[in-house]
């Protein structure tokens, strides 16, 4: 339930209000979404400026690895065509019993060489797989190729390009046969071309030498970086030309299978070995050829990295100047915020006091009023007394003293009766709750007031036909609400003017309790503002604090404080209090 | 010296009338008033030497007897008595022309110490009117 019924005093509420706990959640909730807010677009910008660059990097880093595939796939299926092409037009062009003659042979590979070059020997294989002439270094007439899987490919396709192999004579060349095949005759002339053009074409270190650079014709644009490797695979895998990551020619390549595509492509993979590589491979039609530019990630990758440190190191700076910044000033606001709070504090505790004192002084200047009366009658009586029994001849009479002592008794009872009430109301220092008759507590305020009223001739009416309920609340705290209000009541109103105090119950856990005058009224501007501390319109003769304090004790109190007012008409002041339990 | 004339306003009755008592002993002619109303009605109808009035009274209080009784003749010399005095209402009562403020209770020898020097005042103002009057005539009607 509420504070009320816990008992909690205003005090704590206060301590409450200002505990370290408080000010640390405070805190820590304004780094965390000041940072958030400089720190957070900070990132996403920093992320997309990273990505961009990363795409532009890598794009730079790759154009040249795909055009150096796509050059070497054309220089080298132009390579491979042309001599296909020239084998073609020998083979077309040659009648059958000349193709038979080895001397012939001879003479078409001078011209295919002075033509093409990198021939290195030709041969006419006849239709039971036998060559049956041979031109070239190597004395291979009459070999049998039958067996030989290579001859059935050339039956199916018009042209074949074999892998590169050691064949007969322990050199690692590749073969190129086209086929003749009529009704009357079937020729397959062969050539066989050494593998080092490849080392040409494809060059996976920089030139050795001058000679061998400028006989590698249609590659000089194939500039290869120095951490990049290029060679050539066949469709198995195995190396076709030296590798400087995988060895010689014949070497597995560590290399995953390739996808097809008839264009050059790039592909980021990791090799056997798990070694990170950047590919660009490009099929070479025609023949079970791959041309591989394989280059190492890290390698391709170092600018990047480079970046990434740079941006790193950036943000680390930016997000640590963000957060001393956010925090020092977040400190800054909120022990400033501590220090006016405390202050705030610290005032409204000295205006609690100030008023509770200028009551206390109203109520002593009211408390001598009442005493001197009676005071003076007890003197003059007492006075009379002693004239009696000193400057007349003759003892007064019986009847007179009596009737003298009598006033004198009379006086001091109303004397003991005005302390009796002063004591009553003393009460109000004792902070504790206890069950509260508003009727009497009502009617014991307006003791004091009642000469007030008397001499001013107003007309105070209680006007609750009910018995009024009894709540449960702090005494002296509803003491100093009701008599601020009876005060002001007082104040507004006019020498027989009049003041009605209601009592309403309005359900089962509040009461309501009405102080209207029909005294001058509160403006209507100024009807917002007085609750507001120091707000006062009797210009010196009020401290502004009255209704203040009376609103901040019914806050407290789990009540409220209303004010309705007409100029000219009165004002009605409703004060709403908890009813209240002792538990 | 003749004996001085007092009238005592005050509501309460029994300290106007033990109060009243010692004053006669000590030589005065003392009337009384339960209010303001009463007072005004008296001085109406004959004069005082001195007034005491009590400043604190339902209905018409005492700064406003005050007022009334000095609208019905100037020369009256009112002594102020209250159970609560303030500088404020001291210096409003004095502007207005008491002669002076006693707070209450207050002693008796003052009180009659008082009342006698309103009468010795009175009686002096009252001889420099006649003065006043007589040189006015003297010269007015000089022969």
């Amino acid at each position: 339930m509420s504070d009320v019924k816990r008992g909690i005093r205003p005090d704590e509420d206060k301590d409450r209000l200002i505990s370290p706990r408080r000010y640390r959640k405070v805190l820590i909730g304004m780094v965390l979404s000041g940072s958030l807010i400089a720190i957070l677009p900070l990132l996403i910008l920093s992320g997309i400026n990273y990505h961009q660059y990363q795409d532009t990097l890598r794009a730079e880093l790759t154009r040249p690895m795909i055009r150096f595939a796509a050059n070497g796939k054309q220089s080298l299926e132009s390579f491979l065509s042309e001599r296909l092409s020239a084998l073609s037009m020998v083979l077309r062009d040659t009648p059958p019993e000349e193709l038979r003659d080895s001397r012939n042979l001879d003479d078409f590979l001078v011209t295919l060489n002075q033509t093409f070059g990198e021939i290195v020997d030709l041969g006419v294989i006849d239709e039971t797989g036998v060559q049956i002439a041979y031109s070239g270094p190597f004395d291979l007439e009459g070999l049998d190729y039958s067996a030989q899987d290579w001859l059935r490919e050339v039956d199916t396709q018009a042209a074949y390009v074999s892998d590169v192999f050691m064949g007969y004579r322990g050199r690692p060349h590749l073969a190129i046969a086209v086929q003749r095949a009529n009704a009357a005759d079937r020729f397959v002339l062969r050539a066989t071309i050494d593998t080092d053009v490849f080392h040409w074409l494809v060059p996976a270190r920089p030139f050795e030498t001058e000679d061998q650079a400028s006989s590698c014709r249609g590659c000089h644009s194939l500039g290869v970086q120095p951490s990049s490797d290029a060679f050539i695979i066949n469709q198995a895998g195995v190396l076709q030309t030296s590798s400087r990551l995988y060895g010689g020619i014949l070497d597995p390549s560590q290399l995953p299978s390739l996808p097809y595509s008839s264009e050059a492509e790039l592909l980021e993979l990791e090799d056997a070995n798990g070694m990170p590589l950047v590919v660009s491979y490009a099929q070479i039609e025609h023949s079970p050829f791959t041309l591989v530019l394989a280059s190492a990630r890290v390698a391709s990758h170092a600018g990047l990295a480079s970046l990434q440190r740079d941006m790193v190191a950036f943000l680390v700076v930016s997000i640590v100047l963000i957060l001393a910044v956010v925090t020092a000033g977040s400190v800054y606001v909120v022990n400033r915020a501590r220090e006016s709070d405390r202050q705030r504090a610290a005032l409204f505790h000295k205006m609690e006091y100030t008023n509770k004192l200028a009551a206390i002084g109203r109520l002593g200047a009211g408390v001598a009023h009442e005493i001197n009366n009676p005071l003076s009658i007890i003197t003059e009586s007492a006075g009379l007394l002693k004239d009696l029994l000193t400057h007349s001849e003759k003892p007064p009479s019986r009847e007179k003293i009596t009737s003298l002592v009598d006033s004198v008794l009379k006086s001091a009872k109303r004397c003991g009766s005005i302390t009796h009430n002063l004591l009553g109301f003393a009460k109000q220092l004792d902070v504790g709750r206890e069950p509260l008759n508003l009727d009497t507590l009502l009617r014991e305020l307006l003791g004091f007031l009642n000469k007030e009223a008397g001499y001013r001739n107003i007309q105070v009416e209680f006007d609750y036909p009910e018995e009024p309920p009894t709540i449960v609340s702090e005494r002296g705290q509803l003491q100093q609400v009701f008599l601020n209000l009876l005060n002001n009541a007082f104040a507004a109103v006019e020498d027989g003017g009049h003041i009605k105090i209601g009592i309403r119950k309005l359900d089962s856990d509040s009461v309501a309790v009405s102080i209207a005058d029909d005294g001058v009224g509160i403006p209507e501007e100024h009807i917002e503002r007085i609750f507001d501390p120091f707000f006062t319109t009797k210009k010196g003769a009020g401290t502004g604090l009255g209704l203040s304090i009376t609103y901040g004790i019914v806050e407290k109190l789990g009540g409220e404080i209303t004010v309705q007012s007409t100029v000219g008409q009165g004002t009605c002041f409703t004060v709403t209090l908890p009813i209240g339990s002792e538990s | 010296m003749s004996e001085s004339t007092v009238l005592l306003v005050d509501d309460e009755e029994e300290f106007v009338s033990v109060l009243a008592e010692r004053l006669e002993a000590r030589g005065l002619t003392v009337d009384t008033a339960g209010s303001g109303e009463a007072a005004l009605a008296k001085a109406e109808a004959r004069t005082f030497d001195a007034i005491l009035l009590d400043m604190a009274m339902p209905g018409m209080d005492g700064i406003e007897t005050l007022k009334g009784l000095l609208e019905i003749n100037p020369d009256l010399q009112i002594v102020l008595l209250t159970g609560r005095a303030t500088l404020a209402q001291g210096v409003d009562a004095m502007k207005l022309g008491a002669l002076d403020l006693l707070e209450k209770p207050a002693d008796i020898e003052t009180l009659v110490a008082r009342i006698q020097d309103a009468a010795t005042k009175r009686s002096s103002l009252q001889d420099k009117r006649i003065a006043n009057k007589m040189q006015d005539i003297l010269r007015k009607k000089g022969w």
